[in-house]
């Protein structure tokens, strides 16, 4: 009996520490980082410069320029707890000129299983009205964002596309949407940061060994479209953040989940 | 052991000779006592003699300008207390006219907004819209970081004010602002009147500044003579062509707004208003008493009861223009340390 009884504890023993032996190699434990792919899209089309698309007003447009800032990113757990990744390195310039800027590396990213990715299109009024010295990186005014900044308007653009379309009446049929604004300094102005929030079904598992990728399509020709089509004959140049707001709520749905990827 | 002391005293005089000699050279922010506190973060960027020196230099550097023709000293002249003396709109690169009238560079340590519009938050980022308007000086700022960056006179300044040879656009910016947040003007005959150091100023001039402080003191508020808010005080009732505030708020209310100037060192400045518009003191205080143009947005207290602008008999007039004239500082226009070197 006493013989039999040690037997079954050993064996239980034996049966748990092997079962747990599998779920041992799979814990999520430390950090890692989760890579975000922006894949730019024009509708169901991979986005390319010199080519003509069609929006949902049905406006034929082709690119010469798109780029947008995306930063303040926060990752959402399976349980809805939220990681807010520390801000001074969230902040990338995407120019669909540039390969690699479209993907973003978050690293040093605690263990565990992420559903969720939150993030704002546009730079943050806090960091759009910091010092001098914290401009570094993609907010330099003297780098890549060089031509992200308005100078006469204290501010970064948060989101440019330019090209040509025949339903532009301008000069040469151009069109040209610099949008940006983050709310005012001193008084209350349009604020065009517009924030995103993706869901997936399928978790990101992220810890120490654990390198997870989100692939998030981000499809230009939003930029016409819902809530409202917006069309080019209407107004083929923005410039000024109150006439932008429009083209932000429209971009503000731009980015959808392909599929998450994740490596052991 | 005696001579040993001796040659230390010795030492020590050499050495605080040498301090001596830099004192002519040496410059720093200060806070006149009748003014109120700086809005700029000095924390951030404290100033040194290096930092100054290096600020100056840029300042006056045409290499700045898409064709080394144009430097900030062009259009805003230490003579003239900073601005472009005699040009109704600033006059840049390859002689195009721009469409506001150049500010008075002096005191803006204590300014948050700056431009006539206020488009532009902080004195750091100040100098990216001069560099790149394509009537002033038509560079991209990131091209002229790059000049100064293979320019061989600057890798020593840099090393001097920041301590290495690394030249970023932060490190240039901040000792623009280094250079102008220590052209303070504050030593006119008024100062010295107001903070008894021994300035006087006349019965004439005294009655002129009772009247100013009643008629006019509401915008061009405290000793730095403005309230740093925005106005429209009536020189025109069309904005088509400039609509200031509007320009960067976009809201109807703004249109023809534009930020209060301070009033200091006006005998330099001419001509006045955002337009340069008026080419005497007569011509503005008459513009108070008569020329007030109504419009949407006139300032309420230019339009009062039935009354437009601000009725003042010639002899009124004549005083608040005697009063103003001593705000003119003669020490900060000819202080050697702030002109080209
Ligand atoms: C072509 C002439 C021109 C040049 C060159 C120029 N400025 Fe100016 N500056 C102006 C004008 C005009 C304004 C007013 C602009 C406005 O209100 O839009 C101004 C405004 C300013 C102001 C704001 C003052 C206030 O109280 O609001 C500062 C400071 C200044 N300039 C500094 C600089 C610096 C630094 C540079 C060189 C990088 C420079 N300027 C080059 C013409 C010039
Ligand atoms: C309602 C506010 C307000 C009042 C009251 C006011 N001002 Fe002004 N003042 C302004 C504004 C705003 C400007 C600039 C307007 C522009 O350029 O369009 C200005 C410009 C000036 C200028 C030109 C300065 C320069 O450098 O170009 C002078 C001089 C002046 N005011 C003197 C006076 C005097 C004297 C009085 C009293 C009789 C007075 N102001 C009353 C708001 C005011």
């Amino acid at each position: 009996m006493k013989q039999s009884f040690l037997f079954a504890a050993l064996l239980s023993a034996l049966t748990i520490i092997s079962s747990c032996k599998p779920e041992d190699h799979d814990a999520l434990t430390g950090k890692g980082p989760v890579t975000i792919d922006l894949e730019n899209r024009a509708g169901s089309a991979p986005f390319a410069f010199g080519t003509n698309y069609v929006t949902a007003g049905g406006d034929t447009v082709n690119f010469s320029t798109f780029k947008y800032y995306v930063s303040n990113f926060v990752l959402v757990k399976d349980d809805g707890s939220e990681y807010v990744v520390p801000q001074a390195g969230t902040y990338h310039l995407v120019d669909a000129a540039v390969s690699g800027s479209n993907s973003i590396t978050l690293a040093d990213i605690p263990a565990g299983k992420y559903t969720g990715i939150k993030y704002i299109i546009g730079v943050d009024s806090l960091r759009s009205t910091t010092d001098v010295s914290q401009r570094t990186g993609d907010l330099d005014p003297a780098g890549v964002g060089a031509d992200m900044y308005w100078s006469w308007n204290s501010g970064y653009i948060f989101y440019k596309i330019e090209g040509t379309s025949p339903q532009s009446t301008e000069v040469g049929n151009v069109f040209m949407y610099h949008i940006g604004g983050y709310g005012g300094y001193s008084s209350p102005m349009t604020n065009n940061i517009r924030n995103v929030s993706i869901t997936s079904a399928e978790a990101m598992e992220v810890g120490e060994g654990h390198s997870p990728e989100a692939h998030i399509y981000a499809d230009v020709l939003q930029a016409f479209t819902s809530p409202m089509n917006y069309s080019i004959a209407s107004g083929a140049v923005i410039h000024m953040p109150a006439m932008g707001a429009m083209i932000a709520d429209n971009y503000a749905d731009m980015f959808t989940l392909d599929h998450v990827h994740n490596e052991h | 052991m005696k001579k040993r002391w001796q040659f230390i005293l010795a030492l020590m005089v050499l050495v605080a000779g040498c301090n001596k000699e830099n004192t002519k050279e040496d410059v720093s922010f200060y806070q006149p006592s009748n003014f109120p506190a700086p809005k700029y973060n000095f924390n951030n960027n404290p100033v040194t003699t290096a930092g100054f020196e290096l600020g100056r230099k840029l300042f006056y550097d045409p290499i700045l300008s898409r064709d080394n023709s144009t430097s900030c000293g062009s259009c805003h002249i230490s003579f003239s207390s900073f601005t472009h003396h005699g040009h109704a709109v600033s006059h840049g690169i390859d002689n195009l006219l721009g469409k506001r009238n150049s500010p008075p560079v002096m005191n803006v340590a204590w300014s948050d907004e700056f431009m006539w519009d206020g488009g532009i938050n902080q004195l750091d980022l100040l100098p990216i819209a001069p560099i790149e308007n394509p009537v002033e000086m038509d560079l991209e700022f990131a091209q002229a970081v790059q000049k100064v960056k293979t320019s061989s006179a600057y890798p020593k300044l840099f090393k001097a004010a920041f301590g290495t040879e690394d030249i970023t656009s932060a490190r240039m910016l901040q000792a623009m602002s280094q250079f102008m947040n220590c052209l303070v003007s504050a030593n006119s005959r008024y100062d010295k009147w107001k903070r008894n150091e021994g300035g006087s100023l006349s019965a004439d001039e005294l009655e002129g500044y009772n009247l100013f402080q009643a008629k006019c003191s509401s915008c061009h508020s405290t000793d730095l003579f403005t309230d740093y808010k925005f106005h429209n005080n009536g020189i025109k009732d069309n904005f088509s062509i400039d609509s200031g505030r509007a320009h960067i708020s976009q809201q109807a209310a703004d249109v023809g707004k534009f930020k209060t100037p301070s009033l200091r060192n006006l005998e330099k400045t001419k001509p006045y208003m955002h337009d340069g518009s008026f080419q005497t003191l007569e011509q503005v205080l008459e513009h108070y008493n008569s020329g007030v143009k109504v419009s949407a947005t006139l300032d309420t207290l230019l339009n009062k009861n039935g009354v437009v602008g601000i009725p003042l008999s010639a002899n009124e007039q004549q005083k608040i223009i005697l009063f103003l004239k001593t705000l003119t500082d003669d020490t900060f226009i000819t202080d050697r340390r702030f002109a080209e070197q």
